[in-house]
C-alpha cells in the first residue's frame, strides 16, 4: 500500500494548534471529519474511542513518533492524517520523549489485514530515521505530501 | 583467539516457523507483547514474512511485518537461551494467541 493510497491530504497539518494529547488526536479526527472522510456525526465518537485506545497502551513507540488508530464501524476505509508539532508532545512514549510527528490511523472493523497494510507502510518509514528527520523538518502541507510522494517512490526513504 | 565452552554455548540458533491465528493479526498491541517476550531474553531475535527481515526486539520493525491471520513468521533466535526464547514466542503466538480470538467460525 502506498502513502497517496490512505493519507487524506487535506487532513495534513504542519503545526497542530494543540498542545496536549488528547487535543492533537481531537485535532486530526476532525481534519478528517472536514475533509469528508468519516461520515458524519462520527468526529465526536471516533475521538473519543481513538482516545481510549490510547490509553490503554501508547502509540508513542518513541524517537518522536506516535501513531494513534482505532477500528471502527464508521470508517469505511483506510484513512490518515498527519500532524506535526515542533514544541512537541506529550504521548506517554515508550521512550518517554515528547512527539513532533503524529500519524493517525482510523481503519474499518471488518478488514483487519487492510489495517495491517497500512500499519506496514508508516512503520516501513517512521524507523527510517531520514524519513523521520524530513518529516519532522516539514514546515508546508506541500512538503509533507512531496515527501510522502517520494517515499512511496523508494521504499527504503 | 581461544574460545571457552561458555563462548560456544552462545552459538546456540534455532529457527521455527510460526502460524498466526488470531483474526485480527499482529497490529500494534500484539506486535508489543511479541516484543516484550523477545526482549526478556538474551538472544538475537529476528522475524520474517516472505518479503523482510525485522528485528524482533524492535517494536517498529515488528508491527511492520504486517502478519495477517494464516501467515507464517519465521522467527530465529541465536544466543544462549535460544530455545528458551522459541518455546516462549511460540507459545505467545500460536497457544495463546496474543490473548486474542479467531476468526468467527473456527476455533482455536
Amino acid at each position: 500500500m502506498n502513502f497517496a493510497d490512505f493519507v487524506c491530504f487535506e487532513a495534513i497539518i504542519p503545526e497542530l494548534s494543540s498542545r496536549d494529547r488528547d487535543g492533537v488526536i481531537t485535532e486530526l479526527v476532525t481534519a478528517l471529519d472536514k475533509a469528508g472522510k468519516i461520515g458524519k456525526g462520527n468526529c465526536q465518537k471516533i475521538a473519543r474511542s481513538v482516545i481510549r485506545r490510547e490509553n490503554e497502551a501508547s502509540t508513542g513507540m518513541g524517537k518522536g513518533v506516535a501513531v494513534p488508530h482505532v477500528k471502527h464501524e464508521a470508517v469505511k476505509d483506510v484513512v490518515a492524517a498527519i500532524g506535526q508539532s515542533s514544541s512537541g508532545i506529550d504521548f506517554r512514549s515508550l521512550d518517554k520523549q515528547p512527539v513532533f510527528s503524529v500519524v493517525l490511523l482510523l481503519s474499518p472493523k471488518d478488514n483487519p489485514d487492510r489495517h495491517l497494510e497500512a500499519m506496514e507502510k508508516v512503520f516501513r518509514h517512521l524507523q527510517q530515521e531520514k524519513f523521520r528527520k524530513f518529516l519532522r523538518q516539514a514546515r508546508t502541507v506541500e512538503q509533507v505530501k512531496d515527501l510522502l510522494i517520494e517515499a512511496d517512490e523508494k521504499p527504503f526513504l | 583467539m581461544i574460545r571457552t565452552g561458555a563462548e560456544i554455548l552462545e552459538k546456540i540458533i534455532i529457527e521455527a516457523e510460526m502460524q498466526i491465528k488470531n483474526a485480527e493479526g499482529v497490529h500494534m498491541r500484539p506486535a508489543m507483547q511479541f516484543v516484550d517476550v523477545s526482549n526478556r531474553f538474551k538472544s538475537k531475535i529476528t522475524v520474517s514474512n516472505d518479503k523482510t527481515i525485522v528485528d524482533g526486539k524492535s517494536i517498529m520493525q515488528v508491527s511492520m511485518l504486517a502478519a495477517g491471520y494464516g501467515t507464517k513468521l519465521k522467527v530465529k533466535a541465536e544466543g544462549p537461551d535460544a530455545k528458551e526464547a522459541i518455546d516462549a514466542l511460540r507459545e505467545l503466538v500460536e497457544v495463546k494467541m496474543f490473548g486474542e480470538p479467531p476468526p468467527k467460525g473456527i476455533t482455536g
